[in-house]
């Protein structure tokens, strides 16, 4: 009879020690999906900001993505500094402001268009709209535009960087992380 | 006892015809070449000491190697940018900062007296016929010659890197990189190929590529191949031996011999290993671990096995 | 419509509507097999854990690799070798097994000659399996090209130069075949769709075939002996597995083939990542150079004894032999007149004809590797015609055999 307790026993062994063998090839698997370090090197932009003209929405690309960076002219400036969740969202590089933004709607996605005149983006997939410093007016979207890392290197900005202005908006909840 | 002697008998079929099929044939296709460690016994030794000051003087003076060759360390600039440079040479001059410990002494010192001799290409390039190697040969500057290309040796050595200073990559780029590509290492002819934002900048350093690749092809004959895999296509020894003496697996080729010392022809292997062979110390680790897990699993399979049949026999 | 009852179990439940505990009884736990077999027995599991271990790494190799003759050679040496993680285990195993699973298809194969297992019944199991060595060659074939190294090119040029018929210079044939003139992208398209998706579905309905054709004849055993499986099993089943002839699939004969397959794996985990350049060979670590053929070009060792068969002799009469030699091999069963199906041993001269074939095969794989000059070609040239002759005198030699 002893037998009977022990005919299990090596099988199951046999099949938990299989079973580590499986789980270290899932492991390997998952690795294996992983982004390329390529990818991930890609991962830095740098914008020199010298250029860019008032109310002039540049859009540029970091990680695939479009990235709207917009100079606020003085009266934009003044009109943000009204409303502390507008003031909050703006970049001081050197003595300009700057609305630096991930471009896609925190709807679903698409692209809004921005109108010069009213100061304001619309985005055309749902009707979601956005003010000069990209804080969320009109639903459907969630929250304002996302803020992309940012590091501020005399007039230029790195996006895929932390810096500390960035961190900071982080952690007031400016943003999420993107 | 039955079952283990038809594992024999399988075994050794099996065995036999690897043998055949594996180290037999590849011995039969390709003549084993023996290395000779790198110690060039064709050419001379040295037999003076050199002075490294001197040797700075002949260098930058009499010796006019500047005059075609950079010296970065020393802020001496190359006179020529690559593509001009491979235009009129055939090949771009290469930087003499790391010379001193990338090659060896022997070799060094016969280069500058007879750099087609050094370098194993008179089959090419043959005074007689009026066929000048691209660098001249020093006759000396009024005194000693073997004293003075002694000097030039000892400065060359002074002001390289050694030891661990001396990284792969540069042993690679000195010894080379000026006829040979690596695009797995984002290294061409006529350098590392930077990051463009513009799609024009790209193109144009694309282009001095191109060009400079031209230039090489028809001093060459034919453009010398990417090394990006070679580690995998050729292996150690075959590259090793390659380098010692070219003409030892392809008579008549205007490859020279390289000249380079042991030391850097470890780094020089290290680097395409780095370039064909990137994981080869996590294949290393991976493999051990699994080794070990695998006969685990043969082990409880073979207990399992013995508990199930020992009701059956 | 079935009875279906309130079920007392998720087991209880699938079996209402699987009926998973028939399935269990028939497939696994009284699927009879003869208990007097040895280790050799368990090589179709090794080629069903080595197909598996294809399958898996082709997966994630099939992740990065681009089919396009520009990047193919770089998708497979940089971004999975170097980039990827563990791109360079998928590919190393990938590699090896290619190369393994044909040893142990050898070993199969030539336990199923030894024994007899071809003959009285089992004909459609012979022939099921001699359609899988076609389709892993033709699978190993796709698959080789892929790479896009020098090998991979010229394999393809040589291979597909094949169908021109020699004499009949079908190259209108030979360029469909190619979709373009010489190999080229078309070419590494459509062998990658083969590879891919083609090929590895017919080896699944084979491999279907293969087992269905098992079921009524049984499995063979070491003598040979004919065993009334019914009786057997009663005996098993009534308690006396020592005294009974028949071992159950599950839990008996999975035991003993893991632990072969236990050992297996040690050998060949030890290839994947210590000894594994007779896999992955060097030549094919050159970019594909249309204008430049390799000094030695060389199929992969399993393809070697069916080349040998070509080289020797003149275009047509070389191309009659090797498809001699492709086909031969299936007509076995009939070939073979004498109705004995005990191992080789006991079988008078087809003892020799079994060892005879065996070494001449391994000299025709030795020769096929070897340069074709001198005492190489002049063995290659004896054993292509011993080859034939073996086949031409099996009928004789079997029909005069006395019964066993």
């Amino acid at each position: 009879m002893k037998d009977i307790s022990r005919r299990g026993f090596m099988g199951k062994a046999f099949g938990a020690v299989a079973g580590v063998g499986a789980v270290a090839s899932l492991y390997a698997m998952k690795k294996s999906w992983d982004p390329l370090p390529s990818v991930k090197a890609a991962g830095f932009t740098t914008l020199d900001m010298s250029d860019y003209k008032d109310n002039e929405l540049v859009t540029e690309k970091w990680r695939g993505k479009p990235i709207f960076v917009l100079k606020q002219n003085a009266e934009m400036v003044e009109t943000a500094k009204k409303n502390p969740k507008d003031m909050e969202r703006l970049i001081k590089v050197g003595e300009s402001y700057y609305m630096i933004c991930v471009g896609l709607c925190t709807h679903l996605g698409c692209i809004p268009g921005y109108n010069p005149e009213e100061k304001s983006f619309l985005c055309a997939c749902h009707g979601g709209m956005y003010d000069a410093t990209a804080l969320v007016t009109k639903a459907p979207p969630p929250r304002g535009l996302d803020i992309p890392p940012f590091k501020i290197d005399g007039t230029k900005m790195v996006l895929g960087e932390e810096g500390p202005e960035y961190k900071k908006m982080l952690e007031s909840g400016v943003t999420l992380k993107v | 006892m039955k079952e283990l002697f038809i594992l024999v008998v399988v075994a050794v079929f099996t065995s036999i015809t690897y043998y055949l099929v594996e180290p037999f044939a590849h011995s039969q296709m390709h003549h084993h070449i023996e290395s000779e460690g790198f110690t060039y016994k064709d050419l001379p030794a040295l037999t003076k000491k050199g002075d490294a000051t001197r040797g700075k003087d002949l260098v930058m003076g009499a010796g006019a190697c500047t005059g075609c060759h950079s010296i970065e360390v020393a802020g001496m600039p190359a006179p020529m940018d690559a593509v001009s440079a491979s235009g009129a040479y055939g090949v771009n001059p290469p930087d003499l900062s790391n010379a001193g410990s990338v090659y060896d002494a022997k070799f060094l010192a016969a280069l500058i007296k007879n750099p087609a001799h050094a370098l194993m290409v008179e089959h090419k390039f043959d005074p007689a016929k009026g066929q000048m190697h691209p660098m001249a040969q020093f006759y000396g500057a009024g005194g000693d010659l073997d004293q003075e290309v002694a000097d030039m040796v000892a400065y060359l050595q002074s002001i390289a890197p050694k030891g661990e200073k001396l990284t792969p990559k540069m042993a690679f780029e000195t010894a080379c990189g000026r006829c040979h590509a690596v695009h797995y290492e984002n290294w061409t002819q006529i350098g590392e190929k930077p990051k463009f934002k513009k799609k024009q900048d790209e193109l144009a350093f694309d282009t001095k590529v191109l060009d400079y690749q031209d230039n090489l092809r028809k001093y060459m004959g034919t453009l010398p191949p990417d090394l990006s895999i070679y580690i995998r296509s050729r292996g150690e020894h075959y590259i090793k031996t390659f380098m010692e003496n070219p003409q030892n697996y392809l008579k008549g080729t205007a490859m020279p011999r390289v000249g380079v010392n042991a030391e850097a022809a470890e780094k020089v292997i290290e680097y395409l290993e780095d370039s064909g062979d990137t994981k080869r110390h996590e294949r290393e680790e991976v493999g051990k671990k699994v080794m070990v897990y695998i006969i685990i699993f043969a082990i409880f399979a073979l207990l399992w096995k013995k508990q199930v049949w020992k009701e059956l026999h | 419509m079935a009875h279906f009852t309130k079920a007392t179990s998720v087991h209880d439940w699938l079996n209402q509507r699987l009926g998973i505990d028939t399935v269990r009884r028939v497939m696994a736990t009284e699927y009879w097999i003869p208990k007097n077999i040895n280790f050799l027995w368990a090589m179709g599991m090794v080629l069903a854990i080595t197909f598996g271990l294809l399958l898996v790494s082709g997966i994630f190799l099939l992740m990065y690799y681009q089919p396009n003759v520009a990047t193919a050679f770089d998708s497979v040496n940089y971004t999975i070798m170097r980039e990827v993680e563990f791109g360079w285990l998928w590919r190393h195993i990938h590699g090896v097994a290619a190369s393994v699973v044909f040893l142990i298809i050898y070993i199969h194969m030539f336990t199923g000659i030894y024994y007899g297992s071809y003959k009285k019944g089992r004909e459609m199991i012979w022939i099921s399996g001699m359609l899988l060595f076609v389709a892993f060659s033709a699978e190993a074939f796709s698959g080789y090209m892929l790479p896009w190294g020098q090998m991979s090119y010229w394999a393809g040029m040589v291979i597909t130069n094949l169908f021109a018929g020699g004499s009949l210079h079908a190259d209108g044939l030979v360029e469909w075949i190619r979709g373009d003139y010489v190999p080229a992208q078309a070419f590494l398209n459509r062998f990658f769709m083969l590879h891919v998706l083609l090929i590895p579905l017919a080896i699944l309905g084979l491999i279907g075939l293969h087992f269905g054709a098992l079921r009524i004849p049984h499995v063979n055993n070491q003598d040979g002996e004919e065993i009334d499986f019914e009786a057997e099993a009663a005996k098993y089943k009534a308690g006396d597995k020592k005294g009974s002839k028949v071992i159950a699939f599950v839990n008996d004969f999975m035991s003993k083939d893991m632990m072969v397959v236990g050992f297996y794996l040690i050998f060949f985990f030890y290839l994947v990542f210590f000894h594994y350049d007779f896999a992955m060979d060097p030549v094919n670590f050159d970019p594909a150079n249309g204008l430049k053929t390799p000094a030695h070009i060389y199929p992969e060792w399993y393809f070697l004894w069916s080349y040998e068969i070509l080289r020797p002799f003149s275009t047509d009469i070389g191309l009659i032999a090797f498809a001699f030699a492709q086909v031969i091999f299936v007509l076995l069963p009939f070939l073979d007149r004498s109705p004995n199906t005990v191992p080789a041993s006991r079988r008078g001269l087809f003892k020799y004809w079994f060892w005879a074939m065996l070494v001449d095969m391994i000299v025709l794989t030795a020769m096929g590797k070897l340069p074709p000059e001198g005492i190489f070609s002049t063995i290659g040239l004896y054993a292509a015609l011993t080859f034939i002759g073996l086949w031409i005198i099996l009928p004789f030699i079997t029909k005069s055999e006395k019964k066993a």
